[in-house]
């Protein structure tokens, strides 16, 4: 028994170091064959730096209104009474079904100079497309549902006795979401937050489309990644994927910690 | 006591401590937040999706048919569907051994190999792109290349969707009841048995679960091919690239008709899940 | 059948489940493990059964060694606390299983499913799932499932503790007569010593992975080699360090004064049939008496009154 126990252990962590551990090991490796310096110099190019800064700033207005919108599509979903759940479930799902570019296209299609708003958003002398405001836009859709997803469950399983405890004992609307309810969800909308961060830091697709792809100016990291590759400067793009894969583990880690806090059955 | 207390103390208190205080309470208040979220949604998914609809059908259904069956979207739109079963079918069966010796198995790290597992859930798609490249592009140190070749599709969208099905598996495991495996094997049942007879069907939905999702996952995915795939026309241009290619020559409509296409493909797989899963659930759970 | 377990031990990491225990199962009788949570009787049981193996020490099933035996081929059936049910198979599917494990041919398999069910009473629910069926009829088609394959031995892990008491009590006395009409060699382990008293033939007391003692029900009451035992089975007064009494050993005197002991009667407990009454004695010393209703009656117990009881010569044992 303990033979095919140990010829399956051999083939999960094989599967896993040759797709998983194997390529992420290698660029590493890659990146600083040569020594730190190239590296360095490569990830504190300006436009580098721009596109590193750009990204910050995207992820720092879409995810707390991912966030606050999030818990309160949560509450709605869990505490509301409404007709039209299932419609709201399913809009908020809807970002996991579709492909990221097919998103960008979408936006284009309302916010884009052609698109439905088009008229109305140049004559206002706003830009959306190809421009930041697009750029927030696109991946705020595609981290859409994180939070909700997390917190909802949580929301679900904590029942409302406490919160009607606290009416009958006179606590208004917002007393009771602050002092009971937030308090008891929050390691859900953390983990929630966790994974619309890392969502966000990564889109490509959408913002792809979204941004123009303008070198210095509407390039995200990923996006410059993906620019660096094509001007075949190797080591500008694998410094600056370097700096993503890292980011990337920050988040595994925190993930990894939260994990135990909102009691998720996948710790082992 | 209440009667001059809070909102919630109402003479109709009964039917609105259900929703309590949060949201049928103060009653603009309540109001102000669903509109908020109303406008949020609209903006986000609801209008963009409806104009994707709309441009994909403003031809006409003639139109839309053309774009559709055009021979470079067609080989695009074969090549997304028929390499995303194949690759869910490989997760089906290793991402239930994976997550079989995650949570049966015990040896040292473990827990970080179970840490690994969400790596594609936190990695930029376009990073994971330029990893698996490093170790299986042109300057691989194994000597496999498989860029711009079919292969790396699939290799490409094993690694984005690797966690679907071990996450959604993980679970049903931890809770499973051993006894039931102790009774069969109290019973006459030898190891491939229990695992055919008992363990398998107790994980189908699970795995079902996720073989949707890395459908669904597989189906859209973008940033991990566009480097390793070179994607070229008719070879190993997946859907998601045509339309993106689509866009930048400007042809809308063609590219709002195929991402109509691929977003079919997604929900219908999403759709036929709940669909069994409900009935399953009135059947047997 | 005859089980025999010889000298078995078995360890979990620092806790020592079973030490050194033998014990002795005639062929065809029911016999209970007693004792408290801790005490090994699962451990000894699962061990029987081969789903555990001991770290030193045999089992014999029918004479044959069946120490190093995986449960697979050891033969024998086993019903769980829980039931254990095969939730997506149907009860048919669950009571067959044995058998299509054995590749019985299909004619055969649902004529002894069939004939099962009609004994543990689950006829017309064939077809049903173990999620529609009450804790009761999942125990029983547990037991129709470890039945079908015609075990040498049958074994019955805590079988009633997940159970409403109504449907306990039942299910004991319906245990009890399944024995006899089938006879085969049976051990159930539980923690409910009137269960074990009530049910078992034989019972086995256990505590803190030993045998304390073994014998049946009315040895066990009446001659308890220690105190464990005693305190265990059946209701007990402590007079002091080793000294024990049973509740109706105790006579209460017509007031009549002159012999006995004095007590003062601070509690009287109406339970049904039983009464209990907690007195005091002169001396400061709690002991409560059990006497039967018409007794109660007679004497006009109640609070306060001042009688004298009988003490019978209280147990001693050695320490």
């Amino acid at each position: 028994m303990s033979f095919s126990k140990l010829g399956l252990r051999t083939i999960a962590l094989g599967y896993l170091a040759l797709l998983l551990v194997g390529p992420v090991a290698m660029i590493f490796y890659r990146t600083f064959e040569h020594g730190i310096a190239p590296v360095w110099d490569a990830v504190t190019a300006p436009n580098a730096v721009h596109a590193f800064w750009l990204s910050i700033e995207i992820v720092a207005i879409a995810v707390p209104l991912n966030t606050a919108f999030g818990v309160g599509m949560a509450l709605l979903l869990e505490r509301g009474s409404f007709k039209g759940k299932v419609l709201l479930s399913t809009l908020v799902d809807l970002p996991f079904a579709i492909s990221p570019v097919v998103v960008g296209l979408a936006l284009v299609l309302v916010y884009g100079k052609t698109g439905w708003f088009g008229d109305w958003l140049i004559g206002h002398g706003i830009q959306v497309i190809f421009s930041v405001p697009g750029m927030v836009l696109a991946t705020a859709v595609v981290s859409l549902p994180f939070v909700v997803r997390e917190t909802a469950p949580v929301l679900r399983e904590l029942g409302t006795d406490a919160e009607q405890a606290a009416a009958t004992l006179g606590a208004g609307a917002w007393l009771t979401f602050r002092r009971i309810t937030l308090p008891a969800i929050r390691w859900g909308v953390v983990y929630g937050v966790v994974l619309t961060t890392a969502r966000a830091l990564g889109e490509f697709g959408a913002v792809s489309v979204v941004s123009g792809r303008i070198e210095g100016q509407t390039q995200t990291l990923p996006l410059y990644v993906q620019g660096q590759f094509e001007n075949f400067n190797i080591t500008g793009a694998y410094a600056s994927a370097v700096v993503l894969a890292l980011l990337a583990l920050a988040t595994l880690i925190a993930m990894n910690l939260l994990t135990r806090r909102t009691r998720r059955r996948t710790a082992v | 006591m209440s009667a001059t207390g809070s909102p919630t103390a109402s003479a109709a208190a009964p039917r609105r401590l259900q929703a309590p205080a949060l949201l049928g309470g103060g009653r603009a208040a309540g109001v102000l937040g669903k509109g908020m979220i109303g406008v949020y949604l609209s903006v986000l998914v609801l209008l963009p999706v409806a104009a994707l609809l709309a441009k994909a059908g403003s031809g006409g259904l003639d139109a839309f048919w053309r774009e559709v069956s055009g021979p470079q979207a067609q080989a695009a739109i074969k090549l997304t569907l028929v390499m995303s079963a194949i690759v869910v079918a490989v997760n089906a069966f290793f991402g239930t051994l994976i997550a079989w010796v995650l949570v049966r198995d015990e040896f040292p790290g473990k827990r970080t190999v179970n840490a690994l597992i969400d790596l594609p859930f936190a990695l930029p798609t376009i990073v994971a792109g330029v990893v698996l490249l490093a170790l299986y592009g042109t300057n691989s140190p194994l000597g496999i290349d498989v860029a711009f070749t079919r292969a790396s599709i699939a290799l490409a969208l094993l690694f984005v969707t690797l966690p679907f099905v071990v996450r959604s598996v993980q679970p049903v495991l931890i809770e499973m009841d051993r006894s039931m495996e102790e009774a069969a094997a109290s019973l006459g049942a030898g190891p491939l048995t229990i695992l055919r007879r008992i363990v398998l069907p107790t994980l189908t939905p699970a795995i079902v679960s996720g073989v949707a999702l890395s459908f669904a996952r597989a189906v859209g995915e973008f940033g991990s091919l566009v480097l390793i795939t070179g994607n070229l026309p008719f070879k190993t241009e997946v859907g998601s690239v045509y339309v993106f290619s689509q866009i930048q020559d400007e042809n809308l409509p063609a590219a709002a008709a195929v991402s109509v296409v691929l977003l079919a493909a997604a929900l219908i797989v999403l759709g036929a899940l709940t669909f069994v899963s409900r009935w399953r659930s009135k059947h047997v759970l | 059948m005859a089980i025999e377990v010889r000298n078995v031990s078995k360890r979990f990491g620092d806790f020592v489940a079973l030490d050194d225990v033998c014990i002795r199962v005639n062929d065809g009788a029911l016999t209970a493990l007693l004792g408290p949570s801790g005490s090994g009787k699962s451990t000894l049981l699962r061990i029987i059964a081969g789903l555990e193996s001991p770290d030193s020490g045999e089992v014999e099933i029918a004479d044959e060694v069946v120490t190093d035996t995986p449960a697979r081929t050891r033969d024998v059936g086993f019903v769980f606390q829980h039931y254990a049910p095969f939730k997506h198979m149907t009860v048919h599917d669950n009571v067959a299983f044995g058998l299509t494990v054995r590749k019985r041919p299909k004619a055969e398999i649902r004529e002894r499913v069939s004939e099962l069910l009609g004994l543990v009473r689950l006829d017309g629910l064939a077809e049903r799932y173990p999620s529609q069926l009450s804790g009761g009829q999942l125990q029983r088609m547990a037991l129709a499932r470890a039945l079908a394959v015609q075990p040498r031995v049958l074994l019955l892990d805590e079988p009633f503790g997940a159970l409403d008491a109504q449907v306990r009590a039942e299910l004991r006395e319906w245990l009890r007569r399944l024995h006899e009409e089938i006879h085969v060699t049976t051990i159930f382990v539980t923690h409910d010593q009137e269960e074990a008293m009530e049910v078992a033939e034989q019972i086995v007391v256990m505590n803190k992975g030993k045998i304390e003692q073994a014998g049946t029900p009315r040895e066990l009451y009446e001659s308890p080699r220690n105190e464990f035992v005693m305190s265990f089975i059946g209701p007990v007064n402590r007079l002091g360090e080793a000294r024990f009494l049973r509740p109706h050993d105790i006579q209460i005197l017509p007031s009549a004064a002159g012999e006995g002991t004095e007590a003062l009667i601070e509690r009287v407990v109406h339970l049904g049939f039983e009464v209990r009454v907690e007195l005091k004695l002169g001396d400061g010393r709690d002991i409560w008496a059990q006497v039967t209703r018409e007794s109660a009656q007679e004497l006009e117990l109640h609070e306060g009154q001042i009688l004298a009881v009988r003490l019978p010569e209280p147990r001693v044992f050695a320490a």
